[in-house]
């Protein structure tokens, strides 16, 4: 087993003339919840993409536990996008069939017991769910698999503050605990609490990667204060507004 | 009771300090299991590994020691808790000389009207 379950070295991707992402270096171990900071426009989906392989970097190394990213190391990620990809006719068992037979470590009885204290029927198709529903759904059959490596593209995103912690509650006990999960967020202080440590990503680049507790005690104040401070918006020069 | 976590200090730090209070108050009698990481983990909405690290904190301090079989246990060292909760004592004195160090009152005076109240 390799010792680090991400490794990146100097990943580029630019979409035309417009860089997204600029010798990305970073190190990521196992069993923890990392956070990926960035505001809008940092490049946090275009990593994750790469890490699934839906996309390929310009240039650069890029390995998930000591492997190119491939069929591999697919098989070893479970992913949640930031936006949903299924047909609304299908219900949720619909849905947890596909994944049983796609994934060898999607666990059923799991899928529906998350159902079941989430406060979904997964007998309802997706078409008659409510936008924060869908999303719970989602977060079922992403959580449901004994994956090494979760991506979650900003899993918080789309529901209320309540629903939110119970999000996160689901996400802390269900991860697969020799695994690594990745959450990327603009949502910071909702999150905080259950990250061991966080990366900061700006315009590209990754600015700060340290763990929160060493955040705080160097900084004396939250990774959100820390962020707001550095990703404060400057007004373009002459632009009084 | 409720987890209380503010912004300024380290999240295990703040953890643990509360596991120690509900020690001290007998919310975890002496000699009890202490609930699992995961469990407290979950109830204060926490990351494990932040959890772990609170709770190798009181192990450290002697209030909680790993049981042979699994999970932790309360200690039953009389003398061990009555230092914790001295020491929470102090600290309760000192927030009351600096709240009134800020009304203008000199410690002597503050002791002098603590012990005009009615006891």
């Amino acid at each position: 087993m390799n010792e680090l379950l991400i490794k990146s070295r100097g990943v580029s991707k630019s979409y035309g003339r417009k860089t997204a992402l600029d010798r990305v270096d970073l190190d990521v171990g196992r069993d923890r919840i990392v956070g990926l900071l960035g505001p809008n426009g940092s490049g946090k989906t275009t990593f994750i993409k790469l890490l699934c392989g839906l996309l390929q970097p310009n240039c650069g190394e890029l390995a998930v536990n000591g492997q190119k990213i491939g069929p591999e190391t697919k098989a070893q990620i479970s992913y949640l996008p930031d936006r949903m990809y299924f047909a609304d006719w299908m219900k949720a068992t619909d849905l947890f069939d596909l994944f049983r037979d796609f994934y060898r470590d999607f666990d059923y009885d799991k899928a529906l017991a998350m159902c079941r204290s989430l406060g979904v029927d997964p007998k309802d198709k997706l078409k008659s769910m409510s936008k924060g529903t869908k999303e719970k759904v989602q977060l079922v059959l992403v959580m449901a698999r004994k994956a090494q490596l979760y991506l979650l593209d900003e899993p918080i995103a789309g529901v209320d503050p309540a629903a939110r912690d119970f999000i996160l509650q689901t996400i802390l006990t269900n991860y697969n605990e020799e695994g690594t999960v990745l959450i990327s967020t603009h949502l910071i202080s909702d999150i905080e609490k259950v990250l061991d440590e966080v990366v900061f990503l700006k315009e590209g680049r990754v600015m700060l990667h340290n763990t929160v507790d060493n955040i705080r005690e160097n900084e004396g104040k939250s990774v959100d204060a820390l962020f707001r401070e550095i990703f404060r918006a400057q007004p373009m020069e002459g632009g009084n507004f | 009771m409720e987890w209380k976590l503010t912004d300024d200090r380290p999240i295990w730090l703040q953890l643990s300090e509360q596991l120690a209070r509900r020690i001290i108050t007998g919310v975890y009698p002496p000699g009890s299991r202490l609930p699992s990481v995961r469990e407290l983990a979950s109830q204060a909405g926490v990351n494990p590994n932040t959890m772990q690290r609170a709770l190798a904190q009181l192990e450290q301090d002697g209030l909680a020691k790993a049981d042979r079989t699994a999970g932790r246990l309360v200690t039953q060292d009389t003398a061990v808790l009555e230092a914790a909760r001295r020491a929470e004592a102090q600290v309760a004195i000192n927030q009351y000389f600096d709240a009134m160090a800020e009304l203008g009152y000199a410690r002597v005076q503050a002791a002098e009207l603590l012990k005009e109240e009615n006891l």
